[in-house]
C-alpha cells in the first residue's frame, strides 16, 4: 500500500513541477484537477478498502470540490476572457523550474526534523506537502495574471490538504469538511472578483491592480 | 445559547440575502446587534455551557473579545445606517445591491463570534478564514477600480495567509503525542508537556505568519492599508476594530498551546520581534501619509505592533496587552467613525484638501483630534494607561534596548500623526462644503466611544478589569 | 555470474556492428507513421559505404581541425563504449572506480571536437550550430549526473560494471521513482542525440537546427565518421536506458538475450513513435525541457535516498 501512497505523493511533485513550467492556462487547469484527483484517492491508499465515513465521504467530497467544482469554475473564467496563456510572468518558466527543484530540496531537508509519529507509512509525506506549499507561494508571487495567482493558491493550499490527510484519524472529518468549504467559497469569491477585474481593465493581468501604494 | 450568538446573526443575513427588502436591512441589522449584545453581557454574570463536546465554549479571554466585538458592532451598525443613508443622499450615487452589505454585516458578525467561542483550533481557522470572506463584499461595496484592488489584495493575501496558518494547525495536530490528546484547547493545554518541540515551534512560526497576516503584523501587512482606507468607514470601524483583534486571538491561542508545552520564551521572541517591526514600519509610514484613512490603517499596524511586543515582553504584561486591545478597539473605531463624517462631508480621503475641520464640522473635528490624542497614548485617554504600563513592564524587565525603541516609534507616530490631524483641523474653513450638517446619528456612536475611552483613562471598573485579569491568567498572567 | 573477456570483446563488436541499425529502424517507423514503405533497414550501412568511397573535400579556410574533429570525435565515443556493461551480468571490457565521470567526459570530449570542427570552417552557420550543441549540452549535464549520483546512491558501489553487474538488485528503486528516473533519461537521450523534439535529424533549414548544421561543412569520409559517431552515442545512451530498465525485471536467465534486444527495440521504436507524432519545441523552450528532465532526475535523487 506504501508503494502507492509514494507514487501518489510523486504525482502530486511532478504536477507542480509541471505547473511551474506551463505557460498555457486551460492545461495548468486540467493538471490542477488531475492534482485534485490524487488528493481524493490518497486517503483510500492509506487505509485501503476499509469503509467508513471518514474513508469514503472525505475522498468523495474532495473529489467533487477539488477535482470538479473548483477546476470548472477556473475554466469558465478563462472562457469568458479568451486569453490562454500566460505570457512572460515575472520569473520565466525555466527558471521556475529551477527554483522548483530548489524547493524540493530545501523542503527535504526541512523535513529530516520533523518526522512525522507512527502510523503514517510514507517518508516522503512532509517534504512533499512543503513542497507544494513552497511552489503554490512561488506561483503566486511571481505570475501577472489574476487567475494564476488563484492557481498558485489551490496549489499552496493542495499542499496543505495533503499534509492534512497524513493526521486523518486525528483530524474530526468535520474540519477537513470545513477546510473545503472555506475554500471552495474563497475560489468562488475570487472567481466573481476576476469577472469584476475583467469587466474593468478586459484583462486579468495584476499590473492593473497598482493604484493603491505609498 | 452560545450558538445563538453564532446562528442568529447568520440566520438574519441569509434572510437579508434573499429576501431583499430595502426597508428591512437597518431593522434587522440593529435588532440583531442589540440582541447580540445582550446575550453577550448576560454572559458577564452566568457562563454559559459548553456545545458541540466542546469545541464551541467561551473562557475569559473569549469573553472578553466578544464583549469588545459585540459592543462595537452595535455602534458600527447604528452607525452604518446612517451613515448609508448620508452617503445616498449625498453622493446621489445609488449603490447596487445593498443587502448584501447589511448581509455581509451581519455574516461578519457571525464568523467573528465564530472565532472568540471556538476551542478546537480547527474550528478557529474555518472561523478565521470564513472572517475574510465575509468582509470582502464589505470593502468592495463601492466597486471602484480602487476598491476592486483592496478587495482582491485582501482576498488573496489574507487566504494564503490563513492557509500557512492552517498548516500551523496540522503541525500542531502532528506534535500532539498523547493518546487522548485533539486539536481542543483544553486538551492541548492539558497534555502540552507532552508535544514535540520542533514540530511545536514550527507550528508557531507557520501560525504567527497565518495569523499575522490577518492581524497586520508587518511585513505581512500590505493589505490593511488598502482594505481599511477603501472600506466604507463602517466597516473599516469593524476591520480594525475587531477583525485585527480576532485574528490577535488566534495567534494568543498559539500563544496558549506553546507555553502549555514549555516554549513559552520561545513564543516570546518570535512576538517581540514581529512586534518591533510592526511597530517601526508603522511609525516611518505615519511621517508621511497623504490619506487620513491609510493614514488610521497604519496606525492599526503600529498597534498590533504594540500588542504583539506586548506579549513578547512575557506573561507579566498579560494584563496590559489586554486592556490595550480593548482601548485600541474602542479608539480606532471611534477614529475610523469620525473619517466617515469627514469623508461624507469633503468627499476626499487627501489630507491635505481638508482644512478647518473644527470650524466646518465642530462635533466630528472635536472628535477627530481627541480620537487622534487618545490613539497616540496622551493622558487622560485609556491607551495612555495601557501604553505607559507595558513601558514600564519593559524597562522593570531590563529590557532598555526594547523600551526605547518602543518610546521611539511611538514619538514617531505621535508626530506623524499630529502633523496631518492638526493641518487637517485648523486654518479657514472655505474649502469646506457649504451647508454639510452632521447628523446626530453620525455623530452620537462615535461620541459614545470617546466618553468611554475617557472613563477607562480616568478609572477602569472592579467588573472591567477583573474579566480582564480573569483573560490574563490564562496566559500566564502573574497573581 | 562470471563471465570473461571473450563474452565482454562479442558484445563490444557486436554493439559496433548494431548501432547504425537503430536509426534505419527509427527512419522505418517514420514512414510507416507518415503512410510510406520507408527505406530499407540497413540503408544506415549503405550510406555510410557510399559515403566512405567518395573523396575528401576542403574549404582552403580550414585547418587541420577539420580532418582530425570527426576521427578524434569517434574515437573517444568508441572508447566510452568500452566503460559501458553493455548486457546485464556481462561486465565492461574497461572498469575502475569512478568509470561513469570518464565516460561522460569522453562524450564531452567527443563533443568538443565536433564542435571544434565546426567552428573551423568558420561559417557562421556552423558557430550558431555549436553556440546551441554547447548550451544545451551544458543544460543537459546536470540531469545526466543527478541520475548517475542516484545509481551510484543507490548501489553504493563507484564504477558502472559494479553497478550493473556485481551487485544482484543495482537499485531496488521503487517503481515510482525508477519511471521517474527513466523519464529523466529518455529526455536526455533524445536530447543529446539530437532528436525531435529538442533537433530534428532530417530538418532542411540551417535556421533551425543544431547538430546537422554543425556538419554542413563535412564530406566523404569525414561525414561518414561522423555520422557512425552519432550512431554510437545514440547506442551508448539506449543501453544505459536499457540497463536500468532491466534492474529493475526479474531475471530470466536463459531469455535475458532476446529480454535485452526488445528492451533495444522497444526503445528504438518509441524514439521513432515520439519523433512522428510530436513537434520541434521552439529554441526557447528547449532549455525548459532539459531543466525538467534536471527537476526530474532530482525529484527521484532525492525521494529514493
Amino acid at each position: 500500500m506504501s508503494e502507492i501512497t509514494n507514487l501518489l505523493l510523486l504525482l502530486l511533485v511532478l504536477i507542480n513541477l509541471y505547473l511551474l513550467s506551463a505557460t498555457r492556462l486551460s492545461t495548468s487547469i486540467k493538471f490542477l484537477a488531475a492534482q485534485g484527483v490524487v488528493l481524493a484517492v490518497l486517503p483510500l491508499s492509506l487505509h485501503g478498502l476499509h469503509f467508513s465515513i471518514h474513508t469514503i465521504l472525505i475522498p468523495l467530497i474532495t473529489l467533487v470540490i477539488k477535482g470538479i467544482m473548483i477546476p470548472n469554475m477556473l475554466f469558465k473564467a478563462i472562457r469568458e476572457i479568451e486569453i490562454d496563456r500566460e505570457n512572460d510572468p515575472y520569473v520565466g518558466q525555466t527558471a521556475s523550474l529551477l527554483c522548483g527543484g530548489l524547493f524540493i530540496i530545501i523542503s527535504f531537508w526541512v523535513s529530516e526534523r520533523l518526522v512525522l509519529p507512527l502510523g503514517v507509512t510514507s517518508r516522503i509525506w512532509v517534504p512533499v506537502a512543503l513542497s507544494s506549499v513552497m511552489m503554490g507561494l512561488f506561483l503566486l508571487i511571481t505570475r501577472r495574471k489574476a487567475i494564476t495567482q488563484v492557481m498558485g493558491y489551490l496549489v499552496l493550499e493542495n499542499g496543505i490538504y495533503a499534509f492534512a490527510l497524513a493526521l486523518v484519524q486525528k483530524m474530526p472529518y468535520l474540519i477537513e469538511m470545513g477546510v473545503l468549504l472555506d475554500v471552495f467559497i474563497a475560489v468562488f469569491i475570487m472567481g466573481i472578483m476576476l469577472n469584476h477585474i475583467k469587466e474593468t481593465f478586459e484583462d486579468f493581468d495584476v499590473e492593473h491592480l497598482t493604484k493603491l501604494r505609498d | 445559547m452560545i450558538l445563538l450568538l453564532v446562528i442568529l446573526p447568520l440566520l438574519a443575513g441569509a434572510l437579508l440575502f434573499m429576501v431583499r427588502r430595502p426597508a428591512w436591512n437597518p431593522f434587522v441589522l440593529c435588532a440583531t446587534a442589540l440582541i447580540h449584545l445582550v446575550i453577550t453581557f448576560s454572559f458577564w454574570t452566568n457562563e454559559p455551557d459548553p456545545a458541540f463536546n466542546d469545541w464551541l465554549a467561551l473562557d475569559a479571554l473569549g469573553l472578553l473579545f466578544l464583549s469588545i466585538l459585540s459592543f462595537i458592532f452595535m455602534l458600527a451598525a447604528i452607525y452604518a445606517v446612517g451613515y448609508l443613508k448620508e452617503e445616498k443622499r449625498l453622493h446621489e450615487t445609488d449603490v447596487q445591491r445593498p443587502h448584501l452589505f447589511y448581509a455581509s454585516l451581519l455574516f461578519f458578525l457571525a464568523t467573528m463570534s465564530l472565532v472568540t467561542l471556538s476551542q478546537h483550533l480547527g474550528l478557529l481557522w474555518v472561523a478565521v478564514e470564513a472572517t475574510t470572506l465575509a468582509s470582502a463584499p464589505l470593502i468592495f461595496h463601492h466597486r471602484t477600480h480602487e476598491a476592486l484592488e483592496a478587495t482582491w489584495k485582501y482576498l488573496v493575501i489574507c487566504s494564503v495567509g490563513i492557509a500557512l496558518a492552517l498548516l500551523g494547525i496540522f503541525f500542531l495536530g502532528t506534535a500532539i503525542k498523547a493518546e487522548q490528546g485533539s486539536l481542543i484547547l483544553s486538551d492541548m493545554l492539558q497534555y502540552g508537556v507532552t508535544l514535540d518541540t520542533y514540530w511545536v515551534r514550527a507550528a508557531f512560526i507557520f501560525l504567527i505568519i497565518g495569523y499575522g497576516t490577518k492581524m497586520g503584523l508587518a511585513p505581512m501587512h500590505t493589505w490593511l492599508p488598502d482594505a481599511h482606507s477603501e472600506a466604507p468607514s463602517p466597516a473599516s470601524a469593524l476591520l480594525s476594530g475587531v477583525l485585527l483583534n480576532c485574528a490577535f486571538l488566534a495567534i494568543l491561542r498559539g500563544y496558549q498551546v506553546l507555553s502549555a508545552a514549555g516554549q513559552a520564551m520561545f513564543a516570546q521572541h518570535i512576538l517581540l520581534l514581529f512586534g518591533l517591526l510592526s511597530l517601526g514600519l508603522a511609525a516611518a509610514f505615519l511621517l508621511n501619509q497623504t490619506d487620513y484613512k491609510r493614514m488610521l490603517a497604519y496606525s492599526s499596524v503600529e498597534h498590533m505592533g504594540i500588542l504583539a511586543l506586548g506579549m513578547g515582553l512575557g506573561p507579566g504584561a498579560a494584563f496590559f496587552v489586554l486592556l490595550h486591545s480593548l482601548n485600541h478597539s474602542l479608539a480606532k473605531s471611534m477614529l475610523f467613525l469620525t473619517s466617515g463624517n469627514i469623508l461624507l462631508a469633503f468627499k476626499s480621503k487627501k489630507i491635505h484638501s481638508i482644512t478647518g475641520l473644527v470650524r466646518a464640522l465642530p462635533w466630528s473635528g472635536f472628535l477627530w483630534i481627541s480620537g487622534f490624542l487618545a490613539i497616540t497614548g496622551t493622558p487622560p485617554f485609556a491607551p495612555f494607561v495601557s501604553e505607559f504600563n507595558l513601558l514600564g513592564v519593559a524597562i522593570s524587565g531590563h529590557r532598555f534596548v526594547v523600551a526605547g525603541l518602543y518610546l521611539a516609534a511611538l514619538v514617531v507616530a505621535f508626530l506623524g500623526m499630529g502633523k496631518s490631524v492638526l493641518s487637517m483641523s485648523q486654518g479657514d474653513s472655505s474649502m469646506a462644503p457649504a451647508g454639510c450638517k452632521e447628523k446626530s446619528v453620525l455623530v452620537a456612536a462615535p461620541l459614545i466611544l470617546f466618553l468611554l475611552l475617557l472613563l477607562l483613562g480616568v478609572h477602569i471598573p472592579e467588573v472591567l478589569s477583573g474579566k480582564i485579569m480573569a483573560a490574563a491568567r490564562l496566559l500566564g498572567g502573574v497573581q | 555470474m562470471k563471465i570473461g573477456i571473450p563474452a565482454s570483446l562479442i558484445l563490444y563488436l557486436f554493439s559496433l556492428m548494431a548501432a547504425p541499425l537503430v536509426p534505419g529502424i527509427i527512419n522505418r517507423v517514420k514512414a510507416r507513421f507518415g503512410g510510406r514503405r520507408g527505406q530499407p533497414l540497413l540503408q544506415p550501412y549503405y550510406d555510410l559505404a557510399r559515403l566512405i568511397r567518395k573523396g575528401f573535400v576542403y574549404s582552403r579556410t580550414t585547418t587541420a581541425l577539420i580532418y582530425w574533429g570527426p576521427l578524434l570525435q569517434l574515437a573517444a565515443l568508441g572508447t566510452a563504449l568500452t566503460l559501458l556493461p553493455l548486457f546485464p551480468g556481462v561486465p565492461p571490457l574497461l572498469s575502475m572506480p569512478g568509470d561513469y565521470i570518464l565516460l561522460f567526459y569522453l562524450l564531452a570530449l567527443g563533443r568538443l571536437f565536433t564542435i571544434l570542427a565546426a567552428m573551423d570552417t568558420g561559417s557562421a552557420f556552423e558557430g550558431m550550430g555549436a553556440n546551441r550543441e554547447a548550451l544545451f549540452s551544458a543544460l543537459a549535464e546536470p540531469a545526466l549526473f543527478i541520475i548517475l549520483a542516484t545509481l551510484v546512491h543507490r548501489s553504493g558501489f563507484l564504477s558502472l560494471s559494479q553497478i550493473f553487474v556485481e551487485s544482484s538488485a543495482p537499485l531496488a528503486l521503487p517503481g515510482a521513482e525508477v519511471m521517474i528516473l527513466m523519464a529523466a533519461l529518455y529526455l536526455i537521450l533524445l536530447s543529446e542525440n539530437a532528436r525531435i523534439p529538442v533537433d530534428d535529424p532530417n530538418t532542411h533549414l540551417e535556421l533551425t537546427m543544431i547538430h546537422e548544421v554543425m556538419v554542413l561543412d563535412h564530406a566523404g569520409p569525414d561525414l561518414a565518421v561522423i555520422q557512425y559517431g552519432v550512431s554510437l552515442k545514440l547506442w551508448l545512451f539506449m543501453i544505459l536506458l536499457c540497463q536500468i530498465v532491466l534492474s529493475v525485471l526479474p531475471n530470466l536467465g536463459v531469455l535475458m538475450p532476446l529480454l535485452w534486444l526488445a528492451a533495444l527495440l522497444i526503445i528504438t521504436i518509441s524514439i521513432g513513435i515520439v519523433e512522428s507524432t510530436m513537434a520541434r519545441l521552439q529554441m526557447r523552450r528547449v532549455p525548459q525541457l532539459l531543466v525538467a528532465a534536471s527537476a526530474l532526475a532530482l525529484v527521484a535523487y532525492i525521494v529514493s535516498r
